[in-house]
């Protein structure tokens, strides 16, 4: 009887184990990530900017070439490599407290010049490397370290929603928000994640996809239960589904990175 | 052949000679017209100029470039090199070789758009977190502007290492007669630590300045200290005028270098045995040169464009054995000839059997 495999590690992911806890998403993304590189065949041209965050040793992930960005940099830092390597593909993989606080301005003017970049959002509504403090993203009433009493709007303020705020420019030629909570949404996240690396591939600028993740150990339950609280908090606050597409881009407009 | 130009275009236009094809900026007075000049020229020669949104994108940018190989630049005044130190420490950790300009304006805060000097403890002390070292080179006029940017990104690449150009807002607005080199191209193919994508290399490469294992992040910086070390032992630049038995000796750099240079020689001229010593490299700093210039001084004086910072590394490099006294203009205020040249007759007056008749 001959054996076939149906499961294999993708080249692009590097065959180390990932510092990342139990029940946490980062892992599944980073494999999706690796499978859109493999099946699209730039592993041997992608540079990857890791972002500082839960996600800080993603330089060790993937087997393609990495930089490490400075906190919320990380679209600047691959502008930088992108304007100097235009044939090359370019990617960042940054949390919601590095891209949208600390970052704010390095992602919206990066989405408004059309850089022709990929990035990788993971949206879990709170900051995990320093054990789960407020992010931009916390919804109103979500407990955190810092929002005790949960996120109060008069106190904190409102959670931003990225994918939406980023749709406001003409910049951005592919803006999707995805989960990775059932087999289904995996394979959504995966074709968003493909997608977004071929917009870039094709020239046609800016893409990004945000992904709902859970974050066992910041949110105080167990993986199941995150998945569920995923399902009943996050997924109704930041609606899933595909935002921007590239037909949506007037024609005569150009990519400024894919000269 | 010689040809007239503004200090700030004669950067420019240095840069692109010097081969660097990638240039990201943000607008600041006294220094836009670099940008400006870059807007047009960088494409006549294949390279890229990009306006980012805040010197904090600028400086992540260069980091960005630097990483993927590019001889890369930003230039700024004071408040926007204070944006850029953290990715100065970045680029500094990481081991990435760029240029960075700083064409010096008043402070503190937003200050004033007019000259000064009082940016040398940020350049020479690092600025950012951390501890790490920038070699700091100081030119006193347009034509010096040329050639330390040539020497400035050669020097990044040779030490990997960030290299900052410390300009004051006079050089980079005056207009003088330069030679310019011929033009240069680089590529990244000697720099193969660059995350320049694998094409057919089999290990990936890795930039960064994160290590959370305490040992090997020491290593690091005991790398780190060794390379500074090496650069203090090589790169240090002065330059000597006037009498070797001087009884005063003046320490300045930039352009006010140039102000005290006309002092002393009036002084000479007078009779008193003076000399100057100007720091070009400003670190490493001309510690032994000054010492030696100052073996026969019964006093010393620097005079700055600020409240006295370099007297300090005067006050180390003589271990205090000469008096140092201090003379700053600030707040965009330029010191006159005659100005420096009656700070000098006091000082020889202060020396009884050497009095000036």
């Amino acid at each position: 009887m001959s054996m076939r495999e149906v499961f294999h590690r993708p080249e692009a992911l590097a065959d180390v184990a990932t510092h990342y806890c139990p029940g946490c998403d980062h892992g599944i993304v980073h494999r999706l990530v690796a499978e859109a590189i493999d099946e699209l065949g730039v592993r041997d041209s992608t540079i990857g900017v890791a972002p500082v965050g839960c996600a800080v040793f993603a330089y060790n992930y993937w087997s393609v070439d990495m930089v490490q960005a400075a906190h919320g940099r990380a679209p600047a830092v691959a502008t930088g490599i992108k304007r100097v390597r235009p044939n090359d593909t370019v990617f960042t993989y940054q949390g919601d407290g590095d891209l949208a606080a600390i970052g704010t301005a390095e992602i919206v003017h990066a989405a408004a010049r059309r850089e022709n970049i990929t990035v990788i959002f993971i949206n879990n509504s709170v900051y995990g490397m320093t054990s789960g403090q407020m992010a931009p993203t916390t919804l109103l009433g979500q407990v955190t370290t810092t929002t005790p009493g949960g996120r109060d709007p008069q106190r904190h303020g409102f959670p931003i929603r990225v994918t939406e705020l980023l749709n406001a420019l003409e910049g951005p030629v592919y803006l999707a928000r995805t989960a990775v909570n059932t087999p289904k949404n995996l394979n959504v996240t995966k074709k968003a994640i493909r997608a977004a690396f071929e917009c870039q591939i094709k020239g046609q600028g800016f893409s990004l996809v945000e992904v709902l993740s859970t974050c066992p150990s910041a949110w105080g339950l167990n993986p199941v239960e995150c998945v569920g609280w995923l399902e009943n908090n996050l997924i109704p606050h930041y609606p899933l589904g595909v935002v921007r597409e590239p037909a949506a881009t007037p024609k005569e407009e150009v990519a400024v990175g894919a000269r | 052949m010689k040809i007239l130009m503004e200090g700030n275009e004669a950067i420019a236009e240095a840069a692109v000679r010097a081969g660097c094809r990638a240039y990201f900026g943000y607008p600041i007075t006294p220094q836009t017209q670099i940008i400006e000049y870059l807007a047009k020229r960088m494409p006549e020669v294949g390279g890229v100029v990009l306006q980012a949104e805040s010197e904090v994108a600028s400086i992540n940018m260069v980091y960005g470039a630097a990483a993927a190989g590019a001889r890369v630049m930003t230039s700024s005044s004071s408040p926007g090199i204070s944006l850029m130190c953290e990715g100065l420490s970045y680029l500094a950790g990481a081991e990435l070789p760029c240029l960075i300009v700083n064409v010096m304006r008043a402070g503190p805060g937003l200050g004033g758009i007019l000259p000064s000097q009082a940016d040398y403890w940020q350049a020479t002390r690092g600025g950012g977190h951390g501890g790490y070292r920038s070699l700091v080179l100081a030119p006193s006029s347009v034509q010096e502007c040329v050639d330390l940017m040539k020497l400035g990104f050669d020097k990044a690449d040779e030490y990997r290492n960030p290299v900052l150009i410390l300009a004051d807002g006079l050089l980079g607005q005056m207009m003088e007669p330069v030679e310019l080199p011929e033009l240069c191209e680089t590529s990244s193919a000697n720099k193969p630590w660059a995350a320049t994508g694998l094409h057919g290399r089999s290990h990936h490469n890795i930039i960064n300045s994160l290590d959370t294992v305490p040992e090997r992040l020491e290593r690091h910086c005991l790398h780190l200290e060794d390379k500074y070390r090496q650069i203090a032992s090589a790169e240090v630049r002065h330059e000597t005028f006037g009498d070797s038995d001087a009884r005063v000796v003046v320490v300045a750099y930039g352009t006010v270098a140039r102000i005290v240079r006309s002092a002393v020689e009036r002084a000479r001229a007078e009779g008193m045995k003076v000399a100057m010593v100007r720091p070009i490299s400003l670190w490493p700093f001309p510690s032994v040169g000054i010492d030696e210039a100052s073996k026969a001084a019964e006093r010393m004086l620097v005079v700055e464009m600020n409240a006295g910072q370099m007297v300090d590394d005067v006050r180390l490099a003589v271990h205090d054995r000469v008096p140092v006294r201090f003379y700053g203009r600030q707040g965009g205020m330029v010191c006159s000839v005659r100005e420096v040249f009656e700070q000098i007759v006091a000082l020889y007056k202060e020396v009884p059997e050497y009095v000036h008749a």
